[in-house]
């Protein structure tokens, strides 16, 4: 067990593996959201409130879930490159913050829009996802700010993983705060909490989006991380013999 | 086509559903650009330098 | 162990005591931030207008959002003449454990910048039209909060201490991580003046406090090593 975590942690053996999953996870990942697009447009009943604009429902909550849990992915493989002193870790940290930021702006943008039939305004505050959404946008870009900042990589690679824990710490507890901001004053949402239990013609679909979603996000996360080891280990020995072999990329 | 027009709101949500596919592909195409940028950079300075560095 | 080593609370208070004194020395050091904090606060009946009910509504909004502000401001030098004049290195390897010296530098800046704005926020908020009640709560509630924001902006200060253009990347850094403290500071405020129920706003404050202090001066030592090595 712990050999083959060694051997995963092992950047030559990483490259190459990764290469070889990315289809695993395209695939089902694309017809997962094909199925869910499909049925989310078009087989899926309508909703008796908003219409045929719910249907938004199914790219807007997938990005937002995603967009969350590429934030813990991230901070969770910066801890484990800070404390186990992993290169490859905080390889995947540092590829997975680009990704998790354009699922925020999705989330951001396809909540904005849903918004605008619904409320009449491209913006509301009352809403707590999208401003949720909003702050986690700005850690984002804090951390990645972060990282351009610093020139060496391994100084770069650290400091950001402090930053990314202390924002995962605070991920939940922003949250909180702005539901508790929001129930202030009960301001329009575009999904009723405990409201009525999804039709499970609804359900389905919805759930086929996020896991779709997921799998092509590890395809995505997959690419840029072998990219990333590629440039960080580009003077070693294994890089020279794979260029050289003129391996495929 | 009804289920074109969505009940009148087809513009929001085939935006967002364009939109997602757009994010998406633009996610993939800089992957693969930063992947075969560096590959090339470093077969570039390999080459140049032979394999003695 | 010989009795030369000094203990922790000795060496955590050494550097209290240490910083006091510069800023004693120096008090732009505390009086500029509080200049700031006013004058950020005066912006806002300029930009929006004297009527005394739009200032009275927002009155723990722009003051809160001010004292934020005056906040980060001084959290950048935090480290700054410490990292110049090479006592950063001294700290890096005192034999008292780095996160008491950073518990000692947060105590300081709150005491320098926190305490001073909690002091001053009354005096700034009559401008606001507010009821001695509810500046009573203002204070309770920058009391609690200026704590959080010395220990979490002092991990910020830490990544950034050094680095080129740290200014305004420690606020891009910091202000997400201040939002809940922000949103329940003023708010809580803001229901005071409405009547309604502050237990819960006042107790969240609190709590974050105490969970900031046990993680943030462990993440700021973390964060100096780091920054120095």
């Amino acid at each position: 067990m712990w050999k083959f975590i060694h051997k995963l942690a092992s950047p030559p053996h990483f490259y190459g593996l990764a290469a070889r999953m990315v289809p695993w996870f395209v695939l089902p990942g694309l017809f997962l959201v094909a199925y869910g697009t499909y049925a989310g447009l078009f087989l899926a009943p309508m909703d008796y409130q908003q219409g045929d604009a719910f249907r938004i429902i199914y790219v807007h909550v997938p990005s937002a879930y995603l967009s969350m849990m590429t934030y813990m992915i991230m901070a969770i493989s910066a801890g484990i490159g800070l404390i186990w002193r992993i290169k490859l870790a905080h390889a995947v940290a540092a590829a997975a913050a680009p990704i998790g930021a354009w699922f925020t702006f999705l989330a951001l943008a396809t909540g904005s829009i849903w918004g605008k039939p619904m409320w009449g305004t491209w913006w509301e505050w009352g809403d707590p996802r999208l401003t949720s959404e909003l702050i986690l946008l700005f850690l984002y870009f804090g951390y990645m700010a972060l990282r351009g900042a610093i020139d060496d990589t391994v100084k770069a690679d650290k400091s950001s993983a402090v930053l990314a824990l202390v924002g995962a710490v605070n991920v939940p507890i922003i949250h909180f705060s702005v539901e508790w901001w929001s129930s202030l004053h009960q301001g329009p949402t575009l999904i009723k909490k405990g409201g009525p239990a999804m039709d499970t013609a609804m359900l389905y679909p919805l759930l086929a989006m996020i896991l779709g979603f997921t799998l092509l996000f590890g395809a995505l996360l997959l690419r840029r991380v072998r990219a990333e080891v590629l440039f960080r280990e580009r003077r070693t020995r294994w890089v020279k013999d794979l260029i050289l072999s003129g391996r495929s990329a | 086509m009804e289920s074109l027009s969505m009940g009148g709101y087809g513009p929001y949500v085939w935006t967002c559903f364009m939109l997602t596919a757009v994010v998406f592909i633009i996610c993939e195409w800089r992957a693969r650009l930063r992947q075969r940028r560096v590959y090339r950079d470093i077969e570039v300075r390999i080459k140049a330098l032979g394999d003695t560095q | 162990m010989t009795d030369d080593t000094p203990g922790m609370l000795t060496g955590m208070f050494g550097v209290v005591r240490r910083d006091l004194l510069l800023a004693w020395k120096r008090p732009g050091d505390i009086l500029n931030p509080l200049f700031f904090f006013a004058m950020v606060a005066t912006l806002f009946p300029l930009a929006v207008g004297p009527s005394p009910e739009q200032l009275e509504f927002s009155g723990p909004a722009v003051l809160w959002v001010a004292a934020l502000l005056a906040m980060l401001l001084s959290l950048n030098s935090l480290f700054l003449s410490d990292y110049e004049d090479g006592s950063l290195d001294q700290m890096l390897v005192s034999p008292v454990p780095l996160p008491v010296l950073a518990l000692g530098k947060s105590i300081t800046h709150w005491l320098t910048s926190g305490l001073p704005l909690v002091l001053v926020a009354p005096v700034v908020a009559i401008t606001f039209r507010m009821p001695f009640s509810v500046t009573g709560y203002l204070m309770i509630t920058l009391l609690l909060g200026t704590i959080s924001l010395s220990l979490l902006g002092s991990i910020g200060a830490a990544l950034t201490v050094g680095l080129h253009r740290g200014t305004a990347l420690l606020s891009l850094l910091i202000l997400p991580l201040a939002m809940p403290v922000l949103i329940f500071g003023a708010r809580t405020v803001s229901l005071v003046a409405s009547g309604d129920g502050v237990a819960g706003g006042l107790y969240f404050l609190g709590a974050y406090a105490v969970l900031v202090l046990s993680f943030a001066p462990f993440a700021t030592a973390a964060a100096l090593r780091i920054s120095n090595e």
